[in-house]
Parts: structure tokens; C-alpha cells; sequence
């Protein structure tokens, strides 16, 4: 079973269809106790960083102790800006910090939000990446993106005015900026690698 | 960089059971053309990047059937939806992004009370609120409008609503620009001059509405071909191209139409 997150944050429903094109057992988890079971678990996330992280606390404990135990984990969106220990978009709101560093605005002179098609370099050829090549797109809405502090993180990036982090991998933890349940065939297959990982 | 899109626009009729999709001429002569949810997957495997639904009927009682459209084309199509026609509140709204569309739809509603707009972009974000503006050329130059030339003369655009049915006096440039300060993440933009002529996208005012706002401008009405495609990306800075009636009834495919701009040198995803 994949668990998804259900924090109140967002609709759902397309991570929840892809997942199930895909091959997958999704499941909409509401409370904590429903991550026990999980095989993987993806991290969703819409609107503001500090009120995701408001949300999200409840889960926080859980969460960790999924990660520590190696459960695959996907964030997507604000479900991936998170992971990082804090955001200018809330600067009183601290994230779940395990990755080091700090989600900042896009820079002034691109259009904000970014939205719309944008193509990958990969950085790092990780599995979560496999049938995806550099040039491939993916659909991206945001206006901040994560800088971790280590860069070998960093799985992907795009190009909006700067380098922006498309995609990190640490351990168990995969993460995109951008939707791979809203980018068509190549973001199905993002979704099946991870599906793939949670079976190994 | 952000590729431009290709979006397949689906009017639909709800008042027969499951809907379907139709198309008029200049917002009249209505044809048929297929069921909604079947044609979104076609264009979704065609290579859309977008699908719009608009739900021309617009009445109350058939909001149900545009919740069970969007329920059932998001079990198969896994690119944004976007679903418009009669959307008067927050509430309704909701409605709309609970059955599974990431952007709403909004022109008459927002032209009666523009407050709507900062109300559901509050809410789910400036990305999920497109202004929809149908626009129309009118020659009689008056103070206070915004003037822009074009190969037929000096023209300002006025905003219908009622789905072309009723004209308002409002300037249309000036309302895109107000409804960004409100909140609007993204403009579709319909010429009611080129709906339905096959005579190509009103390159002016295409043009006039995307240098006057820093949000993405999808631009609409009269695309016949390829061509003018290629025509509106290269003489403006439309992020996007919306066709109907060449994609409903086979006259072009969007994987045939994406590799044609991309030969062209338009950045396309395909």
C-alpha cells in the first residue's frame, strides 16, 4: 500500500488516479497511524509553505519515523519545499528539515508563478529517473524553489530565470518541483519508478 | 524555458445525459462532436498539454454532470484540466476542484462581481483562476479606451458575456490588466471577430493583452491551422494556443501540429 497524505492541503485526486494507472495500492491517509503500514508515502503539498507546515506537524513524528526506517518516500510541490529547514515564502514556519537548506523566491524578471512545460537536466542519473532523459518536460506551478545546502542532492534541475532544483534524492527520499501526475506519459513513469522502489 | 502549449478546448452540452461536446460558429450553429471525457483522453494521448472544458449550458442542475465529467477524465488524463461556465462563488468552485480540475474557469460571474476572483484565488491560488475574456473589435474610438491598431484600423476591444450573447462596455485590456491586481493567474483570450471563422488568431489583440500583463495569456478563436499556430507564437508572446474545431473534427491531430511547430522552432513539448 502507498500512502498519500491527506493533511487538508490540496486535491488529491490526481495523485491518487496516477498512482493507480500505475500499478499502485494508493491509499488516502487521514491520521498518522495510517503511515504504520505504508510501503511508500507520498508527501503532497499546495498553497504556502507555513500553512502546509502547520498541517503537516501532526504527521511529523510519523513521518520521521518512516523515513529513519527506510520506507520510500516521494514529495511533490510544497511537499518537496518541506523537506527543507526553512522558506522566505513563511520565515516564522520551520520545515521538516531534512534536507539542509532553504527554499527561496524565483528571481524577479520571470513570470511568477512559473506555469507551464519545462525541461529536465539530470544531475544525477538515480533510479527514481530512469526512462527520463535531459530535455524531457515536465509541468511545473510555483513560485519558490528549494536551495539545499549540499549540492549532490540534487537530482534535476530546470531553467526559469536561474537553476532551479527540479528534483532532489537523499536516501529513501525522492522529491520534484514540479507535478508528475499532471506531466502525461513521462511523469506516469516517474510515478512507476518509485512504485517499482517500493517493492525492492 | 516554458514551452508554449497546445490546448484542445471542449464546449460541452450537458443537458443530455453524460454530456457532449460541441462546437458553434461565432458563439452560434452548434455541431457536435463527441463525448467529453473521450475526446480529453484522445487529445491526452495526442500529446494536449492543457485541456479546457467549458460547459456552455451553464444552469445550475447540470454542475453535476460537469463534476462527473471531470471525475471520470481524471482517472485517464494526467495533464491540467481546466473547467469553466457558470461558476458564480467559492463554493461552486470548490465543487469543481474537488471532481479533479486544477484551474477554474471564470467571465461573466467575475465581470458581475470581480471580487470572485481574489475570493477563489485566495483560496487555491492566483495559478487556479484563468479570466476568460471574449473580446470584440469595435471601430468607434472613445475616450478612455485602449486603443490598439490593427491592419483594419484603430480599434479598442469590448468584453462580451453570457457567452457572446450580451455586450458590456468594458474594456477588455484594461479588465486583464485589473483582474491580474485581483488575483487572475492566467487569461484565456477569445476573439469573438475569429471564433469560428478558420481566419486565424487576432494577432493585434493577442498581442495588446500579453504586453499588458506579466501572467500567461492563452490566446483563442479562429485557429484553422498549424499555421496559425506558428503566426500567433512568432508575432506575440502567447504562452499558449487554444483550437477546437481542428482537433474535434480530425482535421489535425496535436502530435502532427506540436512537430510541425517544433520543425518551425517553437519550443513545444512533444
Amino acid at each position: 500500500m502507498i500512502a498519500i497524505v491527506n493533511y487538508g492541503m490540496g486535491n488529491l485526486f490526481s495523485i491518487y488516479n496516477a498512482m493507480n494507472r500505475v500499478g499502485a495500492d494508493p491509499k488516502i491517509v487521514r491520521d498518522p497511524d495510517g503511515l504504520k503500514e505504508a510501503e511508500g508515502i507520498v508527501i503532497p503539498g499546495v498553497g504556502a509553505f507555513g500553512s502546509c507546515m502547520d498541517q503537516l506537524s501532526r504527521f511529523e513524528g510519523a513521518l520521521l519515523q518512516a523515513f529513519d526506517e527506510g520506507v520510500p518516500m516521494l514529495g511533490i510541490c510544497v511537499g518537496m519545499q518541506v523537506l527543507f529547514e526553512e522558506s522566505e515564502e513563511s520565515p516564522k514556519a520551520r520545515g521538516l528539515g531534512w534536507i539542509e537548506g532553504k527554499v527561496v523566491r524565483l528571481p524577479e524578471g520571470v513570470m511568477i508563478p512559473q506555469m507551464g512545460w519545462n525541461s529536465l537536466t539530470i544531475k544525477r542519473p538515480v533510479e527514481m529517473l530512469n526512462g527520463i532523459f535531459d530535455g524531457d518536460m515536465f509541468y511545473f506551478v510555483h513560485s519558490y524553489y528549494g536551495r539545499p545546502k549540499d549540492p549532490s542532492v540534487i537530482a534535476a534541475t530546470t531553467e526559469h530565470g536561474v537553476e532551479v532544483t527540479a528534483a532532489v534524492a537523499k536516501d529513501n527520499l525522492f522529491a520534484t518541483q514540479f507535478h508528475p501526475e499532471k506531466s502525461g506519459a513521462k511523469g506516469l513513469r516517474i510515478l512507476e519508478n518509485f512504485v517499482r522502489f517500493t517493492r525492492c | 524555458m516554458l514551452a508554449r502549449r497546445i490546448i484542445p478546448c471542449l464546449d460541452c452540452d450537458l443537458g443530455v445525459p453524460g454530456g457532449r461536446v460541441v462546437k458553434g460558429v461565432e458563439f452560434k450553429q452548434i455541431r457536435y462532436a463527441g463525448i467529453p471525457w473521450e475526446l480529453a483522453r484522445r487529445y491526452y494521448e495526442d500529446g494536449a498539454d492543457e485541456i479546457v472544458f467549458l460547459d456552455i449550458t451553464a444552469s445550475h442542475e447540470r454542475r453535476e454532470t460537469m463534476t462527473s465529467v471531470i471525475k471520470k477524465t481524471s482517472e485517464s488524463v494526467f495533464v491540467p484540466l481546466a473547467v469553466g461556465g457558470g461558476i458564480k462563488s467559492v463554493k461552486e468552485a470548490r465543487e469543481v476542484f474537488n471532481a479533479g480540475a486544477d484551474k477554474i474557469t471564470v467571465n461573466t460571474s467575475a465581470l458581475k462581481r470581480p471580487e470572485l476572483i481574489t475570493e477563489i484565488s485566495d483560496k487555491y491560488g492566483n495559478q487556479a483562476v484563468v479570466l476568460a475574456v471574449d473580446a470584440k473589435r469595435r471601430y468607434n474610438l472613445e475616450d478612455g479606451r485602449e486603443i490598439v491598431q490593427t491592419p483594419e484600423g484603430p480599434c479598442w476591444f469590448e468584453c462580451s458575456f453570457y457567452g457572446g450573447r450580451e455586450f458590456t462596455g468594458v474594456d477588455a485590456i484594461s479588465w486583464a490588466r485589473r483582474a491580474v491586481s485581483l488575483g487572475a493567474g492566467e487569461i484565456l483570450l477569445t476573439s469573438m471577430d475569429r471564433d469560428g471563422t478558420y481566419d486565424g488568431f487576432d494577432i493585434p489583440l493577442t498581442d495588446a493583452v500579453a504586453k499588458s500583463v506579466r501572467i500567461p495569456v492563452i490566446a483563442s478563436g479562429g485557429c484553422a491551422s498549424p499555421d496559425h499556430m506558428l503566426e500567433v507564437f512568432q508575432r506575440t508572446d502567447a504562452s499558449a494556443a487554444l483550437a477546437a474545431s481542428i482537433f474535434h473534427f480530425g482535421e489535425w491531430n496535436i502530435a502532427d501540429v506540436k512537430r510541425y511547430l517544433k520543425e518551425r522552432g517553437v519550443n513545444v513539448r512533444v
